[in-house]
């Protein structure tokens, strides 16, 4: 269980992360979607006792982190997966951590083996790994104290997609074994695939948050009609606005029927007519992130 | 890959603050940080550089001084001197390569109580410089005994005083590297930073005669010569607790309220 309120965080005047709350449940998985900048890995870092933040609170596991004396056997934390010695060997980086947490050195070997990392590999000094090779053995760490709780920053980051699909059996497992799984990402669809509860963040503000099943089911209706122009002329009469998808539809908030009853009523040839599904949330969350990505890469 | 493999029991997922987050212990922390001074090529590479150095000032004190120098207590202050200079630099780099190699974000997310962290840094230090004091010790032995067989003066003497002293020398400059490098977390600026302000505070001392008193009692390097002397005087003692203080235990404060601030990122 991960409880996060009203935790907001200032460098300067440039509000980093403002007011965000959520909480994440065992036998989820949580998905923390955003551009890069919106605040995720700050959110992060500050669940994680890392960051100070300038107002609001998390607990994990019901305590706050920082009050946690040893941590490592209860959440399993991947913050970056490059963020470690170069010249430790892989193996070397998990031992260390395994005598912190004081688990058995043999777990060592075992979460190497589960993340499918070697004995050359394990033997090799980081320096000399890959980001998927980072990754996995940032997983293995997460992962080496049987934790019930998963805290992962854009772990997808340098996988293969085997590596993705190999990640997302193991995240959704353990969040079926009752386990509770926190993974942010920039990639809707990455997160979409494993993910039950969504929190979208953009500029640091959280724009939707609630089950991924909702989220679909609010996300709109595509329709796409023989004469686009005259779609419009209909759809401004009943007071909607539809948004341009990509495929030539058009993507309307407002329940299909309402969009058909209107078509058949000017006596308009559809095409198409349907939930928008993974697509809308997509659209959704270009919308409602797309300005403050823009701002972010130009500051 | 199977639930088993990784997924908890739902029982321990709902279980309260149990036995398992009791804190770290302080002893498993210090072998935890005594394994990291020397788990890297870089560390690892130190600490036979410290040994070759110690080993080396035998052979040179073999093999140039003068019959009635090479002596036991004269083997061992000698032998000092490498320790003297690169234990701090295995100090500065216990801090700052946390931050440097970004390692401080495991660290800490496995040990939120930095302060732990920095206690178990501290004690690895004094234990390394009894370690080196000790090693140098044994290589003065060995080199006095082959000093016998060359014809050397081969005297067995040396003062338990001198002996003390010499170990407070070698943990002070270990805490004083800790220190510089916790207030700097740069490694680069802490080590160039540890040789340079000294020195320019001696040469400043000697040059300026407004320094000169302060300096007696504020330059380390002046105030910790007596220690490698027996017989020190309630004076000396006085001036040196005086530096110290100031090139020690305030980097070493200061760097410690750094740390436990610090944003991990």
């Amino acid at each position: 269980m991960i409880t996060v309120e009203h935790l907001s965080k200032r460098y300067g005047t440039h509000p980093a992360v403002d007011d965000v709350s959520f909480t994440c449940e065992p036998g989820t998985v949580t998905g923390f979607l955003g551009p890069n900048g919106a605040g995720k890995s700050t959110t992060m870092r500050m669940i994680c006792g890392l960051t100070p933040p300038t107002a609001g609170t998390a607990t994990v596991a019901g305590v706050p982190y920082r009050r946690l004396g040893n941590p490592g056997r209860r959440i399993g934390v991947l913050l970056d997966a490059s963020a470690q010695h170069a010249g430790r060997t892989g193996r070397e980086v998990l031992t260390l951590a395994a005598l912190t947490m004081g688990v058995d050195r043999r777990r060592v070997g075992e979460s190497l083996d589960l993340v499918g990392l070697n004995a050359t590999a394990a033997k090799r000094r980081v320096k000399a790994y890959s980001l998927g090779m980072r990754q996995r053995l940032g997983l293995a760490h997460a992962l080496l104290g049987d934790p019930s709780i998963l805290i992962l920053d854009e772990p997808a980051n340098g996988l293969d997609p085997e590596g993705i699909f190999w990640m997302r059996r193991l995240l959704r497992d353990f969040a079926d074994g009752g386990g509770t799984v926190l993974l942010s990402s920039h990639l809707l669809r990455e997160v979409e695939a494993v993910a039950d509860q969504l929190v979208v963040i953009g500029g640091g503000r959280i724009v939707a948050q609630g089950a991924k099943a909702e989220l679909l089911a609010a996300s709109g209706t595509v329709v796409r009609a023989l004469d686009a122009g005259a779609l419009d002329l209909v759809l401004k009469r009943i007071g909607l606005t539809g948004t341009k998808a990509t495929d030539g539809g058009v993507v309307v908030q407002a329940p299909a029927e309402t969009v058909g009853r209107a078509a058949a009523d000017a006596g308009l040839v559809l095409l198409e007519l349907r939930p928008a599904g993974s697509g809308g949330l997509e659209q959704m969350f270009l919308t409602l992130t797309a300005g403050e990505s823009v701002k972010e890469a130009v500051k | 890959m199977t639930t088993l493999d990784t997924a908890p029991s739902p029982a321990v997922a709902a279980a309260g603050p149990g036995p398992r987050t009791k804190n770290v212990g302080l002893a498993r922390l210090t072998l935890i940080e005594l394994r990291k001074l020397a788990d890297t090529r870089s560390g690892l590479w130190l600490l036979i550089v410290i040994a070759l150095g110690a080993a080396g000032t035998s052979a040179i004190l073999l093999g140039f001084a003068s019959d009635a120098e090479q002596t036991f207590s004269g083997l061992f202050t000698f032998g000092l001197l490498p320790s003297g200079v690169l234990l701090p630099v295995l100090g500065i780099l216990s801090m700052t390569s946390e931050w440097s190699q970004r390692t401080a974000l495991t660290t800490f997310t496995l040990v939120p109580a930095r302060g732990r962290v920095i206690a178990a840094k501290l004690a690895a230090g004094v234990l390394i410089a009894l370690a080196a004091t000790v090693m140098t010790l044994a290589f003065a032995a060995v080199a006095n005994l082959i000093g016998i067989g060359l014809g050397g003066d081969g005297s067995w003497h040396l003062d338990a005083a001198l002996l003390a002293q010499s170990a407070l020398m070698e943990i002070m400059f270990v805490l004083m590297g800790l220190g510089f490098g916790a207030l700097l977390l740069n490694s680069p600026l802490a080590i160039v930073l540890f040789f340079a302000i000294p020195t320019i505070w001696s040469i400043l001392g000697e040059m300026i005669k407004a320094l000169h008193s302060a300096a007696a009692w504020l330059d380390l390097n002046q105030t910790s010569i007596p220690l490698s002397e027996t017989g020190m005087t309630g004076g000396e003692w006085a001036r040196l607790g005086v530096s110290v203080a100031v090139w020690i235990l305030a980097p070493l404060v200061l760097g410690t309220v750094r740390v436990l601030r610090r944003e991990v990122s």
